[in-house]
């Protein structure tokens, strides 16, 4: 039995249902990838966001205080240096002292424990700003102890036994009976610099250097690794050396990040005597490590711009550096522009050449110019990930999810930036 | 072997423009042209034909050295204009370019306004003073390139969303805004519809009077109705220069017959 003679028709026909088989194959394994990325991002999020969205909140409790200036030794009228050296943290003991009145001598060191030393800085603050409150009988929120802070956000509400005792417990469970414990949101975490204390530990310091080493970064490499891209693009001679420096930067990129810090901390802090830990430092090493990104994506902003347009200049009498400077570097900017955001948003996230550069040390103060101490919020977040206190777990995933905002933020107005440039072409 | 090609007809005048001698040109080892040796009058159109590749473009592209944006191209020989040889050392070619100015195939405005894509050239060779002379002279290169009745209430809007034979009407403003005294026009109409050609070669014929014009190109029709002398090209060489209307009557070369005729081209 032969086959039936088919058309071309009958045989395009065929092989139709074939080839819709392999496309919907296709597309459906592209779905199940996606899908599949998806999940897992969805996973990740959420995990990090149970364990750092407690942090944003903090536990404290309302406090009616005397602000006894015999006490003290101030008045309304003292200079700012006195107000700053009372001892505020007497106040806050002698009114626990009083409102316990049945704690024996052996236990008030552990009642003292309850409220965390940063309500002397608490006080400290509100009398400097309002001196007139003193002699007055004020209330506020304080500040309580980082396991009095875990307990209350997580094992009281699970009954789970935590690291406080019996009768500490039971002053908590009095304080909750008269509804002066509660939660409001965790100022602190972005008020404070970093601390021993994990209640008064906050991200303020690191976000301050990890903006100041940016600033430091995107100073320095946007207008070299601009310049170097035109120079490699439009005016260098296609020789040996060119190509050698082309294939230079090209595995630039690829170097482990770490190098970049030896480098720092071989030439930049033993050889220029640069400090170490500071925005400078980390500045001049994340430089060296946005570069590469910088010039290549600058390149193809600038290869994207047609030939027909530095023609057209040429030929009107423009000299080259005119023609660059006119009418190729404007349209290839915004593309520049894109490039640079992402090499920042990579820089943002650098812990590695950081760390080499010594920015792993304990800086508390906020830094205020580029040759400060200071920290960065990847090293920031790796310094307390090391901490065993549960409040500083909570902490280093909240720190973690600020970092995440930042990055999202950034690539999204590269994106959004990209997109509204390009229109104008 | 030294090749002494003999052109036909008359490639030489009294009072020439620009005056080419014995050029050739090389990109790497391919040989573009060979001997070429040729004046361009003032206030004359001259057009050169011959079929695709043989070097007429090139030729074209030697008059404002625009072949020096290319690194591979080599020429040898001596291109005069107004007895100043252009190739000299130490000639710079900014000012060179604004001399002889060039349009060219496909029309190119820059990414900006109309206004702007005119003002350019008057603005980085410093040929007015104030914004009211800039102005001026914007217009008045608009209405010399026959667009300044459909631009006029849309100066700041981008030349590019020009419709094709006004974005290389722009593109001839923009030439004629720096005032040169030749204009090289390398296949300005081969990309434009019949209507916004014929405008063009108006054009053409109108801007003779002030200027000399050289003009490559692909269509016979064409250089017929435009030009007073033609130039034939083929594989390099320079076969025929002529009065046009004796090029396409009674052409004295046999190849530029074979190409009138259309056996070839």
């Amino acid at each position: 039995m032969t086959d039936p003679v088919l058309t071309t028709r009958q045989k395009v026909q065929r092989s139709i249902t074939r080839r819709r088989r392999s496309e919907r194959w296709f597309r459906a394994s592209g779905v199940m990838a996606i899908g599949f990325g998806l999940l897992c991002l969805l996973a990740l999020f959420s995990s990090i966001w149970d364990k750092g969205a407690p942090a944003f909140r903090q536990t404290v409790v309302e406090f009616p205080l005397m602000i006894d200036g015999a006490f003290l030794g101030v008045s309304a009228d003292s200079s700012a240096q006195e107000l700053l050296a009372a001892d505020y943290g007497g106040l806050v003991r002698r009114a626990l002292k009083a409102e316990f009145r049945t704690a024996p001598w052996q236990q008030r060191r552990t009642l003292y424990r309850l409220i965390s030393s940063g309500a002397d800085w608490q006080i400290q603050h509100l009398i400097l700003e309002q001196p007139e409150l003193i002699n007055q009988r004020i209330t506020l929120p304080l500040i309580v102890d980082d396991d009095v802070d875990q307990w209350f956000k997580h094992d009281r509400p699970n009954d789970l036994p935590g690291r406080l005792s019996e009768i500490e417990i039971q002053w908590l469970e009095r304080w909750i009976e008269e509804e002066r414990l509660y939660t409001r949101f965790n100022r602190t975490f972005f008020t404070n610099g970093d601390s021993r204390e994990p209640e008064l530990a906050g991200i303020r310091g690191a976000i301050t250097g990890t903006f100041l080493t940016l600033l430091v970064t995107f100073m320095l490499s946007f207008p070299i690794g601009v310049a170097a891209a035109i120079y490699l693009e439009e005016f260098a001679p296609d020789n040996r050396v060119t190509r050698l420096v082309e294939i230079n930067i090209n595995n630039l990129a690829a170097v482990p990040s770490i190098t970049f810090g030896l480098l720092g901390l071989a030439i930049f802090i033993n050889v220029f005597g640069v400090e170490r830990s500071t925005p400078l430092a980390g500045g001049l090493v994340l430089t060296l490590m946005t570069l590469p990104t910088i010039i290549i994506t600058g390149r193809a902003a600038l290869k994207a711009v047609p030939g027909s347009i530095r023609e057209a200049g040429l030929g009107l009498g423009a000299s080259r550096v005119q023609v660059v400077f006119h009418h190729v570097l404007p349209p290839a900017l915004p593309g520049m522009l894109t490039g640079t955001i992402i090499g920042m948003a990579q820089a943002l996230g650098e812990t590695a050449p950081l760390l080499m550069i010594g920015m792993v040390a304990f800086v508390v103060d906020i830094p205020s110019f580029v040759t400060d101490p200071s920290t960065v919020l990847p090293v920031q977040i790796f310094l307390w990930s090391d901490s065993p206190e549960r409040a500083f777990t909570e902490r280093t995933s909240a720190a973690i999810l600020v970092l995440l905002g930042f990055l999202i933020s950034m690539n999204a107005l590269a994106v959004w930036l990209r997109r509204r440039l390009e229109r104008r072409w | 072997m030294n090749k002494q090609h003999q052109t036909e007809g008359e490639p030489f005048s009294d009072q020439s423009k620009l005056s080419v001698r014995n050029v050739s040109v090389h990109y790497g080892e391919k040989q573009a042209l060979s001997d070429v040796s040729l004046d361009i009058g003032a206030n004359e159109v001259i057009a050169l034909i011959g079929s695709s590749g043989c070097g007429k473009s090139t030729f074209l592209r030697c008059l404002n050295r625009m072949n020096d944006t290319i690194d591979d191209c080599h020429i040898r020989g001596q291109i005069h204009l107004d007895g100043n040889d252009i190739y000299a050392p130490g000639v710079d070619v900014v000012p060179l370019r604004a001399q002889v100015g060039m349009v060219f195939q496909k029309p190119n405005p820059f990414p900006k306004s109309v206004y702007d894509n005119v003002a350019y050239g008057p603005q980085i060779h410093g040929l007015v003073d104030n914004h009211l002379e800039l102005d001026d002279l914007v217009e008045y290169s608009l209405q010399r390139a026959g667009l300044w009745n459909e631009v006029k209430d849309r100066l700041h809007s981008p030349g590019t969303g020009l419709s094709g034979g006004q974005q290389q009407r722009l593109c001839i403003a923009r030439s004629l805004a720096v005032d040169p005294e030749v204009i090289l026009m390398d296949e300005p109409c081969s990309a434009l519809d019949p209507i916004a050609t014929a405008r063009i070669e108006e054009l053409i014929d109108e801007l003779r009077e002030n200027y000399t014009i050289a003009i490559v190109t692909h269509s016979m029709q064409q250089a017929a109705r435009v030009s007073q002398r033609t130039a034939y090209f083929h594989l390099g060489q320079l076969v025929e220069v002529n009065p046009t209307d004796k090029v396409f009557t009674t052409p004295q070369h046999p190849l530029t017959e074979a190409y009138i005729t259309g056996r070839f081209g």
